[in-house]
């Protein structure tokens, strides 16, 4: 540090920027990215978050498995992912410094806290030499800065003792990033008082903290410039920061609200889905119900009584509880009673990767259950439209009287983005009529209720709670008589009940496909779920190259948009970038008989653009 | 819905549907027991509800002229649960054999049990299973030759009323398939009761494991092996009342009154908080082939579980507001473009 007066540095603008925040599990890397992420969206960027942190809840220290990081991109221009490579990295210590490294590009910057890069944080990173002196960052911008001490110094004043003193040192990172990006000082120090309102001596300390870290940036003769990053001309209105996961538990007060129904929760308790009976358990102010049940089958089980007794219910999870819920969902499809199952889609199989993502739960989602047992797949394609999905799902619950799978997954739950609000009173009316009176006659002429008896246009069954009078019914999981639901071992009616279920469920009434960028193109990459925002930007830049390249997505995966086969034979070539082995492009190839070629990745870590773009012209130039 | 329920006679709680248990099936009197009770209790059809899972016990609610589920193997309890809280409005009844409560179901009654969900559950317990054709069960004795066991079951069985006592239920009765009126007393004890009640029902299997229960609940041998608990009275029987049940070294044992004196035998108190003395009680019979109580072994009050999640949702209410969706949405911080 010099004691010079701050230097008149210059300002350069910058279309984007991609930081990484990087340190151990307990150096508060979330919450340090997430507040330069709320700085930043307040400040008009357009933005993408992308967190990434280990299963465990406190992995030994300073080692690679504790590593613990938080990707933000921002940006003056639209964009649809949290950026493939780091032109930043924070690194805390040596363990987040070799873990992160090799994401970042060429040339990009390193600010790496030097205190922490003694013998033996170097020895349990698994280093020989300490990569700050050995030409490991050649190629790179290093920015060694001595983050605990002058954290410890900035804080010792306020009277924190010396071992508490360091725990601030993300505060001292968050100010020099904010110095570097512009960022107002303000917001930060509002969200210090805030989130530690009564704790003054760790309020002051943090505060501390970040202006140590602001201020160095300006006075250490280390930075060569600071940069700005305008504001992207987005759509204008009201914004708000979302993660998926809390998308889905608002579109299911949304769903209850539109539809005019109480709503219950039955959830187990899963990474990366509990957030979700988080949430909703904050929002009993909004009538929601929810149900931490005894495992993932009575989760399942208590929706299906929530819904028998006029709910909208729903039950979370992620992949092992959907193979544990299969048995009920079973129950769900023959009693034809609506119900939303959400998965968000980890690696797998059996404990797999808890905290990463996948999409490989789409043939589960499909096949997944005994016998044929046909449900609609709804599959949200970024944070922000996991809202829109959820309700989505709820709709054609509610009006075919079905389960319906929400397939998001652990990067949509986890990363977020602007969502430009929608006005309230524009959200589609998905409620439906409790049936209330008799639908038929017996021989004697006298009115009776037929529990079976289905809505010619949909098929759906009438939907008659208890407290009902007059329409006492039975429901099970035996085979019913058509109409009537009475226990029916009939072979032709089983035949018929097989056939109806499956009908039903092939009319859901789905919108077209869309194709986006060329629609003339000869070249097609499809896609489903949270691909999208990999895809979207690929298109951007083939076309960019000057290719003709056609994107479609789905949103729903059952059944599927009616013109899809047509849409789909119009191109030469259709590759599938998904987060599995193959599966949306086997129910392709089953349905059409169309061969589109596999792009598959299954690392736990989404596409990057770059990934994709490379796919598409290595299929494109294949003959 | 009417405030006032229509008065009904047993036979408006029955279907139309054929009763398909095999003739002699104790569950037929368990059935007749439930239909002339319904009627009594004030109560109406459309508020009622019987879930189920799976096995012959599980058919139960084709049966009843109410709401009804026959769900899956093991799960009534929880699906009723769901039902419960959605629905604190209604009588939920659930009906499952000892396969489906005490084996696959095992994990969700215990659950209910503790919770203290407002549902009402009947435990047909024949010691065997029926649907499946004749395998020993949880609660048949070691031993048990079968199909599956043809040397003799390995397994210890559970003893229903110890394992509900464990699993904190707040009210816990017995009773079995020949005694209507018992029957009907004891689903009216648990109808009454505020929270989970269980009611083990002996109740014979007459094609798989036939006479199981004769050696207590046949008419010559309830004198010598049937011990009616009565709260507030002493426990005894026989004939006379020449026997009856003290405590001692921490155990309920049969003893003779002429033996022990009178002020020697336990005063059965239904309503103790610990439930010690009940388990004791639970204890006193190794099967029926000795001594072994009937009636309620435990009824306390304890905080209803789906109410309290409606009190929770009031009391949010309350503290937050209304429930504006265009506020939730604006919650987090919003900034205009």
């Amino acid at each position: 540090m010099t004691d010079t007066a701050p230097r008149e540095l210059p300002l350069q603008e910058l279309d984007e920027v991609i930081i990484r925040f990087a340190g151990d599990s307990g150096d508060g890397m979330q919450l340090t990215g997430d507040q330069f992420t709320s700085i930043s969206a307040a400040l008009g960027n357009d933005l993408a978050t992308l967190p990434e942190f280990p299963a465990e809840i406190r992995a030994p220290q300073g080692t690679l498995a504790g590593v613990s990081a938080f990707q933000v991109r921002i940006s003056d221009f639209a964009i649809t992912t949290p950026g493939d490579a780091p032109t930043v990295l924070v690194a805390m210590n040596p363990a987040a410094l070799k873990a992160q490294l090799h994401n970042v590009v060429q040339g990009g910057a390193i600010i790496v806290n030097t205190d922490a890069f003694n013998e033996r944080n170097l020895e349990k990173a698994g280093y020989d030499s300490n990569p700050l002196e050995d030409g490991s960052l050649d190629g790179y911008r290093s920015y060694p800065v001595p983050m605990s001490q002058i954290t410890r110094d900035a804080v010792a004043e306020h009277g924190v003792k010396p071992r508490d003193a360091e725990r601030s040192k993300n505060f001292f990172a968050l100010g020099l990033i904010s110095w570097m990006y512009t960022r107002p000082i303000e917001p930060t120090m509002e969200f210090i008082s805030t989130k530690f309102r009564g704790k003054e001596l760790v309020i002051k300390a943090n505060e501390a903290a970040f202006y140590a870290g602001y201020n160095f940036g300006e006075t250490a003769e280390l930075f060569e410039s600071h940069y700005e990053i305008k504001p992207a001309e987005l759509p204008s209105g009201e914004y708000t920061n979302i993660n998926g996961n809390t998308a889905i538990s608002w579109g299911c007060i949304a769903a209850g609200q539109l539809a005019q129904l109480p709503i219950f929760l039955g959830s187990y308790p899963i990474t990366p889905a509990s957030d979700i009976l988080h949430d909703l358990s904050a929002l009993k102010h909004f009538g929601a119900r929810t149900f931490q049940a005894e495992d993932e089958i009575a989760a399942a089980a208590s929706a299906i009584g929530a819904a028998f007794g006029g709910a909208l219910a729903f039950t979370t999870t992620s992949g092992p509880g959907i193979a544990l819920k299969g048995e009920g969902l079973g129950l769900a499809v023959s009693l034809e009673l609506p119900l939303v199952i959400i998965d968000i889609q980890r690696g797998g199989p059996s404990t797999g990767l808890p905290t990463k993502p996948e999409q490989a739960d789409l043939m589960m989602a499909m096949y997944g259950r005994h016998s044929e047992s046909p449900m609609p797949i709804v599959a949200p394609r970024s944070p922000a439209d996991c809202f829109n999905a959820t309700i989505e799902a709820c709709r054609i619950a509610l009006r075919y009287r079905t389960p319906v799978m929400l397939l998001s997954d652990g990067y949509l739950a986890t990363s977020s983005e602007p969502w430009l609000l929608p006005d309230v009173e524009d959200l589609p009316d998905i409620g439906v009529e409790f049936h209330t009176g008799y639908n038929g006659t017996n021989e004697d002429g006298e009115g009776i209720f037929l529990p079976y008896l289905r809505d010619p246009e949909t098929l759906a069954r009438p939907w008659a709670i208890p407290g009902t009078p007059d329409l006492m019914h039975r429901i099970g999981g035996i085979e019913k008589e058509d109409g009537s639901g009475n226990i029916s071992y009939d072979p032709e009616n089983h035949q018929k009940m097989v056939d109806l279920r499956a009908a039903k469920i092939e009319a859901v009434d789905v919108p077209d496909a869309e194709i986006s960028g060329d629609s003339d193109a000869d070249f097609c990459m499809l896609g489903w779920g949270s691909t999208w925002g990999a895809i979207d930007a690929a298109l951007a830049r083939l076309q960019k190259a000057g290719k003709k390249v056609a994107h479609i997505h789905l949103t729903h995966l059952n059944p599927l948009p009616k013109n899809l086969g047509e849409l789909l034979s119009s191109f030469d070539k259709v590759i599938c970038p998904e987060m599995n082995a193959g599966q949306l492009v086997n129910l392709i190839r089953a349905k059409y008989l169309i061969d589109v070629k596999p792009v598959n990745k299954m690392n736990g870590v989404p596409f990057t653009t770059a990934e994709i773009e490379s796919a598409a012209l290595e299929a494109m130039d294949a003959s | 819905m009417t405030d006032t329920p229509t008065r009904t006679e047993p036979a408006d709680w029955a279907t139309d549907q054929e009763v398909r248990w095999c003739p002699g099936c104790g569950d037929y009197s368990i059935l007749t027991a439930m239909r002339m009770l319904m009627p009594e209790l004030e109560v109406d059809r459309e508020k009622t509800v019987f879930v189920s899972g799976i096995g012959c016990a599980a058919r139960f609610p084709y049966y009843m002229n109410t709401y009804g589920m026959h769900g899956i193997h093991g799960r009534a309890p929880a699906i009723a649960t769901g039902l419960a809280m959605a629905r604190p409005d209604l009588d939920i009844w659930v009906i499952g054999g000892d396969g489906d409560m005490m084996s696959i179901g095992g994990n969700h009654l215990i659950h209910a049990l503790r919770r203290n969900v407002n549902i009402k559950i009947l435990l047909f317990n024949n010691m065997i299973y029926g649907l499946t054709k004749g395998q020993f069960s949880p609660t048949s004795e070691v031993g048990k030759v079968t199909k599956s066991s043809p040397m003799g079951s390995l397994d210890t069985p559970f003893n229903p009323m110890s394992l509900v006592l464990g699993a904190e239920a707040s009210f816990v009765a017995r009773t079995h398939d020949m005694d209507r009126q018992h029957m009907m007393d004891m689903f009216r004890r648990a109808h009454e009761h505020k929270g989970a009640a269980i009611v083990e029902v002996f109740q014979n299997c007459n094609v798989f494991n036939d006479g199981a229960w004769e050696g207590i609940t046949k008419k010559q041998n309830r004198d010598a092996n049937l011990i009616t608990l009565e709260h507030g009275k002493p426990v005894r029987f026989g004939a006379d009342d020449e026997f009856g049940v003290m405590v001692e070294n921490g155990a309920a044992k049969v003893v003779s009154v002429a033996d022990v004196g009178e002020a020697a035998i336990l005063v059965h108190d239904e309503n103790k908080a610990d439930p010690s003395t009940a388990f004791m009680l639970s204890r006193l019979s190794r099967g029926p082939f000795e001594p072994t109580p009937i009636g309620v072994f435990r009824a306390i009050e304890r905080i209803e579980y789906a109410s309290s999640s409606t009190t929770q949702l009031a009391m949010a209410h309350n503290d937050k507001g209304s429930a504006d969706l265009a506020e939730l949405l604006r919650s987090r911080g919003t900034w205009q473009v």
